[in-house]
């Protein structure tokens, strides 16, 4: 079967995808392709009903499908860039031969000069983190319950618990509520909230919605349906304190417990992947392990706010443009980043230099919460660039764009971490 | 003289606010905000707290059953759950533009609420 | 009670066993119905166990579980290319980590050798590592090459499809309340559906056979509940685990916690063995969970307790007899018992169903049917299917080529064949079973929103009638009123 040959295919069609695509066809793609295996493109941004997205991006506050509408707006009248969706891509390979299938056209193959991978996410589960009890009706992961009630019109329940509170909890919180329904508590295993705090105000405390912190579900009742749940406090270690725990009846459970990039495909290929971000390593163009293979958004690390998902994915559509035209040159050396003291994760893991003229975005978060500490950017040792940050929290990715002249002096190993605190 | 802490829930950042307020309760100062519009949410939130809704209604016709809505301003806090009722009474007609009015001054309160995208016709 | 039909036997229970009753009835000429409480075939004990199809050294000499394993396992190595049943024939390992263990191994031997099991060997250190690097721990091994693990739901659909194209019937959610008799003997079953007039009843109720079984007036055993707790792992987390099957030495209780690779790639760890009075309870306890994480350490040390992706739990049915109850009721007559089917009981299902046919042929002729199909048509999932076969499919049906089940490629068409085929599914976990839409590491998260809506499509029900399992598990609620929706 002759593949169709493209400059740029892009692997899935949410945010990630779409700004890719718009990023290689401004950067001079001729002939892009998105392939989106839901019903239509915009990904997660759809079922994301609620308003907070495009502030940095559009420079205005959207909801998540009045963002998603902009991306597509940008995309939908160019003839240079083609969209197919209810189509799912089954293997991407090294040659950059692309197996996908959709009812119309069946399974069939297309190729790209240049590959980015923008699969998003998919929920951590209830079997994951192994909650004890029955199987019953009405455990949903917070997402799937939110496809349903802002999309197909079904509530998953009527009194309900969540546990987690990251920001697809707390949303979830108050859109439930908004529906009718009774939103018992919201329980976290954390002593902090994983949630932007103003999800905490406008989603928990606006509906008095308790949130226990500390506390975790040590089981799930009922057989058929659910009928209640079995709290406890934790320890430092995050594990049950026997004679803690205390009943909390309901009929549905949400789980908001963490994602998980999605890189079965990245797997497939046989990309480096990082094992705390559990997505490709990419260096500032974000490109993978494998020549002419990008990736961005979700799928690399979980983002918190889809405008630097944009941000990140304009980068990889820009350099796979180049990638596709030949025009990007091959890494004369390659220097490693490491996140170090108080930064859990950074991305890109790697730097492909030569790197002068070139500022550097880095996406970090840091592994505790803290106050008043200062990021540092070492290289050899030496302190290349510092910035002070007033706040940082695990749930809030720090950007931190290195200046070009900076950018100049990166010669080897690269550490990102926090300045030791004065005692 | 009494203090308030408070998150702006403006925009991500969260800043935190310490508002002052007299004994009668009225808006005296803020500080913490990094934008003026931190100095604004502080003022609405002791006097008349106001808060964004976005939720759906049905829609005839329409490429998918639900169509989600933003209201186009801020509603009074108190008023949005009753807000969110009525909207279970309202049925938009596809096709629609983002930005369509869907229903015109929610409950009397001078808001609008719009399409928050487009949906086409089935 | 409202008479619903008249026929030859009715077989109570629609799990591994009753189902392969019901086959091996439906190869004479005789009306043969099955009738399942819940809302699907083989949601009890068949679809919560290790899957194993034993090779028959395990079960004491002489005894009924002996002898029916070791002629069910060699029944299973025929039935599999007939019925195209999911066993991969990868042998079993019972490890020993230490002088003791070994001394067990050699005991096993013997007993497979008396109970007539083939090709049994002991393996050494090296020979094991060769086969399972993982197993760390061995100091040597029993070795059974005719051990499998099996699919047993789908094995189970499999007999019941079988004897459904040759006459046979299953109802669901037909429970037994009660029997009628005249003379002492059975002439029908009371049943949720009404009466059902029959002179021979087959009573596969697994959890319940006793119940089953008195409620007929025949006392003579009892069934005590044994909880076993599993924990299976995503596909990706199998080669650092097991290819094939690995025992511990069994204990008194129980053959023990293994690690075990199902025929879909995913490994599990368990069961534990724990007695109880609740037989409704399949709960996954947190001391359970810690049990078998412990015991399998034993085994791999290095478990991937990171890449779980759910839990279950089932109910041995244990017998007061110590072995299967198989035969013609002592105090009933017209009543056939085949309770007490713990393990081996997936293992020797089809000679179980023999034992008890030939019983039933002692009170009733019995005329072998000269056209009796064997053999089910062949039916392949779409990822199961090479690349021309893909691509007929979605020309034939082109629902084939839109991808419900992103983790485990389940198509839409894939999931109407699952309702629509004989025994089919109309639950979300019905579906679940027959096509693995939802068993993936997302566990359901995408596809069961839009496996619910294709079960209402087809079934013509609206979206929150549709059940995840049995009655009373409905998953969604409408929105908004019928008023309102006006």
């Amino acid at each position: 079967m002759m593949a169709d040959l493209y400059d740029v295919v892009i692997v899935g069609g949410g945010p990630a995808g779409l700004s890719a695509a718009y990023s290689a066809y401004e950067n001079g793609a001729k002939k892009i392709l998105v392939l989106e295996r839901d019903r239509e493109l915009g990904g997660i941004l759809q079922q994301c009903i609620h308003n907070g997205f495009g502030l940095h991006h559009f420079k205005q506050e959207l909801t998540g499908p009045g963002y998603a509408g902009r991306c597509i707006d940008l995309i939908k009248d160019k003839p240079e860039i083609e969209t197919l969706v209810d189509t799912m891509v089954l293997e991407v390979h090294p040659d950059k031969t692309i197996l996908a299938v959709n009812p119309k056209r069946g399974v069939f193959t297309v190729q790209g000069k240049a590959v980015v991978l923008t699969m998003g996410c998919r929920e951590r589960t209830r079997g994951a983190i192994r909650i004890p009890g029955e199987r019953p009706a009405g455990v949903f992961t917070a997402g799937a319950a939110q496809r349903m009630v802002n999309m197909e019109g079904y509530l998953p329940g009527k009194k309900i618990v969540i546990l987690g509170s990251g920001d697809i909890g707390l949303i979830m919180a108050r859109r439930m509520t908004l529906e009718g329904c009774k939103v018992v508590a919201d329980l976290e295993i954390c002593p902090f909230s994983n949630g932007l705090t103003r999800n905490i105000v406008q989603c928990l405390k606006d509906y008095n919605i308790p949130l226990y912190l500390s506390h975790t579900i040590t089981k799930i009742h009922g057989k058929d349906r659910v009928t209640g749940v079995t709290v406890a406090k934790v320890d430092e270690k995050m594990r049950p304190i026997a004679g803690t725990e205390f009943e909390l009846e309901c009929d549905t459970l949400l789980l908001s417990v963490g994602l998980i990039p999605e890189n079965e495909l990245s797997r497939g290929l046989g990309l480096e992947l990082n094992r705390l971000t559990r997505g490709p390593v990419v260096d500032q163009h974000r490109q993978t392990s494998q020549p002419g293979f990008f990736a961005a958004g979700n799928v690399v690390h979980v983002h918190d706010l889809v405008d630097f998902v944009s941000d990140e994915a304009d980068i990889a559509g820009k350099f796979a443009a180049q990638e596709a035209a030949g025009t990007l040159a091959p890494a004369v050396k390659s220097v490693e980043v490491e996140a170090v003291s108080g930064i859990r994760t950074c991305v890109p893991q790697r730097l492909h230099l030569p790197a002068e003229g070139e500022p550097v975005r880095f996406f970090m978060r840091a592994a505790a919460p803290d106050r008043k500490v200062t990021l540092e950017v070492k290289c050899g040792g030496e302190v290349l660039f510092t910035r002070p940050l007033p706040v940082v929290k695990p749930s809030e990715m720090i950007a931190v764009d290195l200046p070009a002249a900076k950018t100049a002096l990166m010669k080897e190993k690269i550490t990102v971490g926090l300045k030791p605190k004065e005692a | 003289m009494e203090t308030r802490i408070m998150n702006c829930i403006n925009c991500p950042m969260g800043c935190e606010l310490t508002v002052t307020v007299d004994e009668h309760g009225k808006f005296v100062s803020v500080t913490g905000n990094t934008c003026p519009r931190g100095a604004q949410y502080a003022k609405d939130e002791v006097t008349a707290p106001k808060r964004m809704l976005t939720s759906t209604v049905r829609i005839k016709n329409g490429f998918l059953p639900l169509l989600p809505v933003v209201s186009a301003k801020p509603l009074p806090k108190e008023k949005i759950i009753a807000c969110a009722e009525a909207l279970r009474a309202v049925e938009a007609a596809a096709p629609v533009k983002a930005g369509d009015v869907i229903v015109g001054n929610i409950l009397g309160l001078g808001v609008d609420i719009v399409a928050s995208r487009e949906m086409a016709a089935k | 009670m409202k008479f619903v039909k008249e026929c030859d036997v009715v077989v109570i229970g629609g799990g591994i066993t009753g189902t392969a009753i019901l086959r091996e009835l439906s190869k004479y000429d005789l009306k043969a119905v099955l009738v399942e409480k819940e809302s699907d075939l083989a949601i009890g004990t068949t679809k919560a166990n290790s899957a194993i199809c034993h090779a028959g050294f395990d079960a004491p000499v002489g005894s009924m579980k002996a002898k029916t394993n070791v002629r069910g396992n060699a029944l299973y190595h025929q039935l599999k290319d007939e019925l195209h049943l999911d066993i991969k024939w990868c042998g079993s390992l019972v490890v020993a980590t230490n002088e003791e263990e070994k001394a067990t191994l050699n005991e096993l031997l013997e007993r497979g050798r008396v109970n007539g099991v083939p090709d049994l060997k002991i393996l050494s250190r090296e020979e094991v590592l060769a086969q399972e690097p993982n197993l760390t721990t061995a100091v040597a091994a029993l070795w059974a090459p005719t051990a499998g693990v099996m699919w047993p739901f789908g094995c189970a659909i499999a007999f019941a499809q079988c004897a459904v194209q040759n006459g046979a019937e299953e109802l669901r959610n037909c429970a037994v309340t009660g029997f009628i008799k005249e003379d002492g003997r059975i002439t029908g079953v009371n049943t949720t559906w009404g009466v059902i007039k029959t002179k021979y009843v087959i009573n596969a109720a697994g959890i319940y056979a006793d119940a089953i079984a008195r409620l007929a007036g025949d006392d003579s055993f009892t069934i005590k509940p044994r909880k076993g707790e599993y924990i299976l792992f995503d596909k990706t987390a199998s080669s650092s685990l097991v290819y094939g099957v690995a025992f511990p030495c069994p204990t008194k209780k129980s053959k023990g916690i293994l690690v075990c690779t199902t025929t879909h790639g995913n490994t599990f760890i368990g069961p534990n063995a724990n007695d109880q009075e609740d037989r409704e309870d399949t709960s996954v306890t947190l001391e359970g969970m810690d049990q078998i994480i412990n015991s399998a350490k034993k085994l791999v040390p290095k478990l991937p307790l990171g890449d779980s992706i759910t839990l279950f739990a089932g109910l041995r049915a244990v017998s007061s007899t110590g072995d299967f109850v198989l035969g013609a009721s002592p105090k009933v007559k017209g009543l056939f018992n085949a309770a007490g089917i713990q393990s081996p009981g997936l293992s020797a299902a089809p000679a179980v169903a023999e034992v008890i046919v030939e019983a039933l042929g002692q009170e009733m002729p019995l005329h072998k049917k000269a056209d009796f199909k064997a053999e089910l048509p062949e039916t392949k999932l779409f990822n199961e299917l090479d690349g021309s076969g893909k691509a007929a499919a979605i020309r034939q049906d082109e629902r084939y080529g839109r991808v419900i089940c992103r983790c485990e490629t389940v198509t839409e068409g894939d999931i109407v064949a699952a309702i629509k085929a004989p025994c089919g599914a109309y639950t979300l976990d019905g579906v679940k079973r027959r096509t693995r839409a939802g068993m993936g590491r997302c566990q359901g998260g995408f596809c069961g929103p839009r496996v619910t809506q294709i079960l209402a499509r087809e079934l013509g029900i609206p979206v929150p009638e549709v059940l995840k399992e049995r009655q009373g598990s409905e998953m969604y609620y409408a929105k908004f009123t019928a008023k309102e929706e006006k």
